[in-house]
């Protein structure tokens, strides 16, 4: 799934602007190499996010939006998907310990690629997050928390660009009259939010595949976007649903028989 | 205290042990069914085979009481404190200051090692006090176990007979005879006269059950432990200084180690400083670990907490848990290398209580809440992951939610619901997923049953209800409903 070359670029890229972002991109990261890119799999996604997915060593920050800005349910399921297409063991700081493992291995995270650290306050998260994303070790660290104060989302960043760890940072806020705290600016390269949208209806009784609206509010040298997609699969990939994937379905051009 | 092995009678019989009180035969200890029959410590043993027929007679042995006290003391040394020390005839004691946040708390403590003698087969009575005169007076006098805080100190003192400040018998029968029955008592008259009429002692085992002087520690020794130690002739007291020597230490000790081919499981750094008081570090690993580097690293983490004082003037580094240390592949040409994450475990680890750093296995139970047991974070890949055939919320609320809802019996999902005073209309649901109580917990469940729907309202949350019961039989459960998670 990781991929050093970016599958698509933005857009028709003009050579000598494309010469300068790269440019630019050496600067900023201090002469260290890139450290490639985890794309979604989704094209339609993949295009509008910059770099064509989302970053590997860098910090990507997810809310929820309604009351998942406090239950923080469908966002953990986007995070667990973002991690379970990563390689290796997973470090996953939170201060409540109700998040329920067999959903996150149905996201295609397996219990065995997972250590919880339960710690007592937020600020404990950001010390395990940097901790763990120092270390190295990890292919992603994930931590929940309410507030990310600029200098603590700039220290998980520089940490991240050290050692190529993705960092996921859920906010997840105590009362709805807190969450205008995901205004704030962070050092995160991308900020999404994710809320749950009414699914398909079945024929028959049942709910199918869930859907969310993902909201790209904030991407570092790119543009906003917002998609329409349905929940990670059991191997943590998200999908577009089939009415916007393919159009409207229309009558096959096949052979067909009637017998009476 | 001892073990008599298989030949030990039970402890419905009557037993007493017998030795030498003064210049005649007299009982020492008795257990407690000949305590209930009228058995009191300082009887003859004529008088007391009268009283009770069939009574166990056995000679008492300081020498294996004190053995095994040593032992006992070795066992807490290793479970729960790098503080211990034995304290004969029949006490232990142990400084919890720098180790009960790794067990989990005081009252986890408390609990942890009353259970584990009872195990065992030892009566003891337990009482963790800010002083050790306290400590000691509140185990054998008090109620047990106790947890007295500091600023309770006086007022839980007080009560306690005289007996409870290790004095001479004379001394207390001296008191007694002036009407001072308890500490309280004792602590309020004036402490000259005291001195002239009974010595000194009895002012400084007041002091010392109320933490005005200091109490040294005898600390057990095992003999088998790699430990290294290092005096100064000046006290040391700036972080610094204790860092570097803690560097040079564990240089020293993983000589030690490696000359005996073991790899540290646990390593206590004791601090005695020039007034004789112990501060003490405690740092466990994953694996047998012989670092120099990470293992500095760890007990670093935690020089902070030291309060040198006057001074600093011996250091110990002694490593209590070893065991064998294997050896490894570095590298593989077939596998990738997977990378080492043992260092950073130990290091949060330290940092936060015991089991808060852990990770989930499949348990075999229906009941969502029970299918979740927590392992350790280095336990070898387990492979396996919990049934997929139906879906389970990213969210479980701990205790289940009771909520409102409206819906037909017997195997309908809700047409509504209300939680936290909100009223959702459900506008798709998925369900029943039944599961049945488990008898083999717990006898009441014999015949529960819960139904569970996964339901999504009218803006696309996801939410996981069940009802108690089938719906039919009211002794399979009183149909209320709970929402037990949230899916998204």
């Amino acid at each position: 799934m990781i991929s050093d070359v970016p599958d698509s670029t933005p857009m028709p890229a003009n050579p000598r602007l494309s010469a300068l972002r790269d440019q630019i991109a050496r600067i900023e990261s201090g002469g260290k190499r890139a450290r490639g890119i985890l794309p979604f799999g989704v094209p339609t996604v993949d295009r509008r996010v910059p770099g064509g997915g989302l970053a590997l060593g860098a910090l990507h920050e997810v809310a929820g939006g309604g009351n998942g800005a406090v239950h923080g349910a469908a966002v953990a399921l986007f995070a667990a998907g973002i991690a379970a297409r990563t390689s290796g063991q997973v470090l996953w700081c939170v201060t409540r310990a109700d998040l329920f493992a067999p959903s996150l291995a149905q996201a295609g995270l397996h219990p065995d690629r997972v250590i919880y650290a339960e710690v007592g306050d937020e600020k404990a998260v950001l010390a395990c997050m940097e901790e763990g994303l120092r270390h190295g070790g990890f292919s992603a660290v994930v931590g929940e928390v309410a507030r990310l104060p600029m200098v603590a989302s700039r220290r998980l960043q520089l940490c991240a660009e050290e050692s190529g760890t993705i960092a996921l940072a859920i906010r997840r806020w105590r009362r709805m009259a807190d969450t205008a705290d995901f205004g704030q600016p962070t050092a995160s390269v991308t900020r999404w939010r994710i809320t749950a949208l009414p699914s398909e209806p079945l024929p028959v009784p049942g709910i199918d595949r869930a859907r969310w609206l993902a909201e790209l509010i904030r991407a570092r040298a790119g543009e906003c976007a917002d998609f329409e997609l349905e929940a990670c699969d059991e191997q943590g990939r998200i999908a577009l649903p089939a009415d916007l994937a393919h159009g409207s379905a229309d009558a096959g051009t096949g052979r067909l028989g009637a017998i009476v | 205290m001892r073990a008599l092995g298989a030949s030990a009678p039970s402890s419905e019989t009557p037993l007493v042990l017998v030795g030498r009180a003064g210049r005649k035969r007299a009982i020492l200890a008795a257990n407690t069914t000949a305590l209930t029959q009228g058995i009191a410590p300082g009887m003859a043993v004529a008088k007391a085979q009268a009283l009770i027929p069939g009574l166990v007679v056995q000679d008492t042995d300081p020498q294996g009481d004190a053995a095994a006290l040593e032992r006992l003391a070795v066992w807490a040394f290793k479970r729960y404190s790098p503080v211990v020390a034995a304290d004969p005839p029949d006490g232990l004691r142990l400084d919890m200051a720098g180790a009960a946040h790794l067990l989990g708390g005081e009252p986890a403590f408390l609990s942890d090692i009353s259970r584990r003698l009872a195990d065992s087969g030892t009566a003891a009575r337990i009482a963790i006090a800010p002083t050790y005169g306290a400590a000691h007076g509140l185990a054998r006098f008090g109620r047990s176990p106790a947890l007295v805080q500091p600023g309770d100190l006086a007022a839980s003192l007080a009560p306690l007979p005289i007996a409870a400040l290790r004095l001479d018998a004379a001394v207390i029968d001296g008191l007694r005879r002036l009407g001072v029955e308890t500490i309280g008592e004792l602590a309020a008259l004036p402490r000259a006269s005291l001195a002239l009429r009974f010595g000194p002692e009895v002012g400084r085992r007041l002091d010392q059950a109320y933490g005005r002087v200091s109490e040294p520690f005898e600390l057990v020794e095992a003999p088998e432990l790699v430990r290294v130690r290092r005096a100064f002739a000046e006290p040391i007291g700036a972080p610094e200084t204790l860092a570097r020597y803690t560097g040079k230490l564990v240089v020293q000790l993983c000589e030690e180690l490696e000359r005996q081919g073991l790899g540290a499981r646990r390593l206590d750094l004791l601090f005695t400083c020039v007034d004789n008081r112990i501060e003490a570090i405690r740092a466990g690993t994953a694996r047998p670990l012989r670092d120099v580097k990470r293992m500095t690293r760890l007990l670093c983490d935690k020089i902070e907490t030291i309060a040198p004082g006057f001074g600093i003037e011996l250091m110990t580094l002694t490593a209590s848990i070893a065991e064998p240390l294997s050896y490894r592949n570095a590298s593989s040409l077939i596998e990738p290398a997977t990378p080492d994450l043992s260092d950073l475990v130990d290091t949060l680890a330290n940092r936060m209580a015991h089991g808060r750093l852990y990770r989930c296995a499949p348990f075999p139970s229906e009941v969502p809440e029970r299918s979740v047991q927590r392992v350790e974070p280095l336990a070898p890949p387990l492979g396996v992951t919990w049934p997929a055939d139906w879906p389970r919320p990213a969210r479980l609320l701990d205790p289940p939610a009771p909520v409102e809802a409206m819906a037909l019996l017997p195997d309908h999902p809700p047409a509504s619901f209300t939680w936290g005073g909100v009223r959702r209309r459900v506008k798709r649901a998925d369900g029943p997923e039944r599961i049945f109580g488990e008898w083999w917990v717990r006898d009441g469940e014999l015949s529960a049953v819960r139904d569970y729907f996964q339901v999504e309202d009218e803006v696309g949350e996801r939410f996981w209800l069940f009802r108690r019961g089938d719906g039919e039989d009211p002794n399979t459960g009183n149909h209320r409903w709970y929402l037990h998670g949230i899916f998204a």
